[in-house]
């Protein structure tokens, strides 16, 4: 696929993903492969991440998110495609070449913050090993020192230092959520990888914890890679979007173009879906319904995959899958997207962006 | 961490709450289900007396008396005054041979003329304790080492019943405990391999468990017991019986081992933990083995009172424990007999530590269940 697409036209990249596929083959039995299909969940994904940015990938559950999330991270080893990082001497490393202890030295500089905090954080540990155990394993700094370690970023995500040698069943879910971050930025790391790691909380706590991310990105000078089915999470936060529609990008575009005017059909269904919390604020257009379902990854629709729920779709969208192309400094994957006049949501009346 | 801000403002009994870890928690939650706790204290004091056998039992386990076969349990008084008139304590009464005008037999009653003070820590017959230690002080038993005093009557070898119960007891205590241990360490290891690494290791391992479950145990017990040359050790012949059983009886625990891996592999904390760079090693000990340890804890003493009884039950049918060895299943064998039953019913005394122990260890068992996932 196209090189140039989606990558940075200014900023220097920080991780290049290149025809990134995952594909989850059906479990082989003695008794054969049985009837499932091989699952693309991720076909053919290419994106970077510039450095310092925050970039959010967006769309429906099963959409792929995760798993390209997974991918960067070697929890999934990646069926095809590259995923090449800049460390720290500048050199573009590719990751998926790496072997798994290879792999282990930058276990450090990327990072993620999980979903649930309830989940993501051992109940059995105090959070001074939870924290720590990443400084511990990968023997960066003393033991002595880990505890003052600890205490400082626990203090820097807004939690009191004493607090460490608590366990988590002893802090509410946004508490929870800052020691995930706190745990996350024990490294010093360059890109954190925040995986839906709002949507699990409250709309006030998520608030003040974006806010957090918002703070610790200009202190620390981090990269986001912000997962979220949440556009107004992501309108609020990210610089840019990538928007997925099974297991393929549809759309990137910085994240005020996006909103104001989508160029995807796919993308313009979601943002009609934002809730408006204003009643005196009357929307613009109508709701749009996408008839059908989402599409099945193990058994894509020939052509466009968005094809069967698209209004706008024609014979060419049928027979011909259409590329990711540059279309009036966008980039988009349509084969109408200049002939369309797609509606976007009001900024002004987002309250997200007037408390912001 | 002891100055009034540095704990965040809250009292001492809360603040060691949040401070809790895992086993402080199911402590906590064990503390409230008082039958388990009060069951707890039980089992140790069981466990206690299978290791102090020959200090607690007045006398040692194959000490006879011809002079007193078959005689009735006799109750412990106190103040009474012996034949030179002291006053005693603690005292039993003698025997007296009586002839039953019925059945035309003598049988032994109780002579309440007769006095034998008892005390504590007395001089009896020496011992040693734990096979090292010379010592002959006993917890209990007569003043005069030749007087009789027999709390739970005597066998038909005149054998005191209530010492042979307590030596019974090291062997019905114990030998459960190889069988768990042996089935521990297997269905840990072969779960833990099944569960983490799945796919043929797994499907190998969970179909050698199915193949085993299918084997009936009790006529493998029979074959093996049969199969066994008699001039063995009777001790031995039940241990390598109790190893094999073992052999076969792991697979419960893989099973629970297995889904506990299976359920926790796709933990976020146990993915955190990866990507913090931990060795496998380190993620499976440190990470994963500690959230069921306590499931572990239970369901071995779940398994005991379950191998108590296989002892018992076996020995009583005569295919386990043979006579030399002392076992409760042993003792319950001399109760088969309808004389047994007639004349002499304090034989079937030692059915009573069976019930207390399995009760004791099932509740403590349920108990420990209930407390193992303070998290629920």
């Amino acid at each position: 696929m196209a090189e140039a697409i989606g990558s940075a036209a200014g900023a220097q990249s920080l991780l290049e993903l290149r025809d990134v596929a995952k594909v989850f083959a059906p479990r082989t039995t003695f008794f054969g492969r049985g009837k499932s299909r091989p699952v693309r969940a991720v076909d053919g994904v290419s994106f970077d991440i510039r450095a310092g940015e925050t970039l959010g990938v967006v769309g429906e559950s099963g959409c792929g998110k995760s798993t390209v999330t997974r991918c960067i991270l070697g929890i999934h080893e990646v069926s095809s495609g590259t995923i090449r990082y800049r460390d720290r001497d500048g050199r573009m490393i590719d990751l998926t070449a790496l072997s798994e202890h290879e792999r282990l030295a930058y276990c450090t500089d990327l990072r993620i913050v999980f979903q649930d905090p309830q989940a993501s954080l051992n109940p059995r540990l105090p959070v001074i090993d939870i924290v720590g155990e990443v400084l511990k394993v990968n023997h960066l700094l003393p033991r002595s020192e880990i505890e003052g370690r600890v205490r400082e970023l626990l203090q820097r995500v807004g939690l009191r230092p004493e607090y460490a040698r608590r366990y988590p069943h002893a802090f509410s879910g946004g508490e929870r959520q800052r020691v995930g971050i706190a745990r996350a930025l024990a490294t010093n790391p360059r890109l954190v990888i925040l995986d839906e790691a709002v949507s699990a909380l409250d709309v006030s706590v998520r608030a003040q914890t974006l806010n957090l991310l918002k703070d610790l990105q200009q202190e620390f000078g981090l990269t986001y890679l912000f997962v979220s089915h949440d556009l107004s999470v992501i309108e609020y936060i990210c610089d840019r979007v990538v928007v997925m529609y099974v297991g393929q990008i549809v759309e990137i575009a910085n994240a005020a173009d996006l909103f104001a005017r989508p160029m995807h059909p796919y993308t313009e269904a979601l943002l009609s879906a934002l809730p408006v919390p204003d009643p005196a604020f009357k929307r613009r257009g109508r709701r749009i319904h996408l008839p059908g379902e989402v599409a099945d990854p193990a058994n894509r629709p020939a052509g466009c995959s968005f094809h069967p729920r698209c209004r706008f779709a024609t014979e060419r969208c049928k027979a011909e899958t259409p590329a990711l192309r540059s279309v009036a400094g966008r980039t988009v994957a349509c084969h109408h997207a200049e002939d369309l006049a797609l509606q976007g949501v009001n900024m002004g009346s987002s309250p997200e962006v007037q408390h912001a | 961490m002891t100055d009034a801000t540095a704990t965040g403002g809250l009292s001492p009994p809360r603040r060691k709450l949040v401070e809790l870890g895992q086993w402080g928690l199911i402590y906590r939650r064990f503390r409230k289900h008082k039958l388990a706790y009060w069951s707890g204290f039980i089992v140790l004091a069981i466990y206690a007396v299978a290791l102090f056998a020959e200090f607690v039992a007045p006398y040692s386990s194959d000490r006879y008396n011809p002079r007193y076969i078959y005689s009735p349990p006799q109750m412990l008084k106190m103040f009474g005054r012996d034949q030179n008139g002291d006053l005693a304590l603690l005292y039993v009464n003698g025997y007296k041979v009586e002839l039953d005008p019925v059945a035309l037999q003598r049988r032994f009653v109780i002579d309440e003329s007769r006095v034998y003070p008892v005390g504590f820590f007395v001089k009896g017959e020496p011992y040693h304790l734990f096979g090292l230690i010379p010592a002959e002080r006993h917890l209990i038993g007569p003043v005069d080492p030749d007087a009789p005093m027999y709390l739970w009557g005597t066998d038909r070898l005149g054998r005191d019943l209530l010492s042979r119960t307590i030596h019974g007891t090291r062997i019905s205590m114990s030998i459960g405990l190889v069988g768990v241990t042996i089935s521990l360490v297997l269905g840990i290891l072969l779960g833990g391999i099944s569960g983490y690494y799945g796919g043929w290791a797994d499907q190998a391992v969970q179909r050698t468990i199915d193949f085993l479950k299918s084997i009936p145990t009790i006529p493998l017990w029979m074959g093996l017991a049969a199969a066994i040359p008699d001039r063995m050790d009777p001790l031995l012949v039940y241990f390598w019986i109790t190893v094999i059983l073992s052999l076969i009886g792991w697979t419960d625990l893989a099973r629970v081992v297995r889904g506990r891996f299976l359920s926790l592999k796709t933990e976020d904390f146990v993915m955190a933990a990866r990507l913090d760079g931990c060795s496998r090693q380190r993620v499976i000990w440190h990470h994963m083995v500690p959230s069921f340890t306590s499931h572990i804890v239970a369901s071995v003493t779940l398994a005991i009172p379950a191998m108590i009884l296989a002892e018992t039950s076996l020995s009583f049918l005569g295919i386990g424990l043979k006579p030399p060895v002392v076992s409760w299943g042993v003792l319950l064998k001399d109760a088969q007999s309808l004389l047994a039953l007639t004349q002499a019913p304090w034989l079937f005394l030692p059915g009573i530590p069976v019930v207390v122990a399995v009760l004791a260890l099932n509740f403590l068992g349920d108990g420990i269940r209930d407390a193992a996932d303070p998290y629920s």
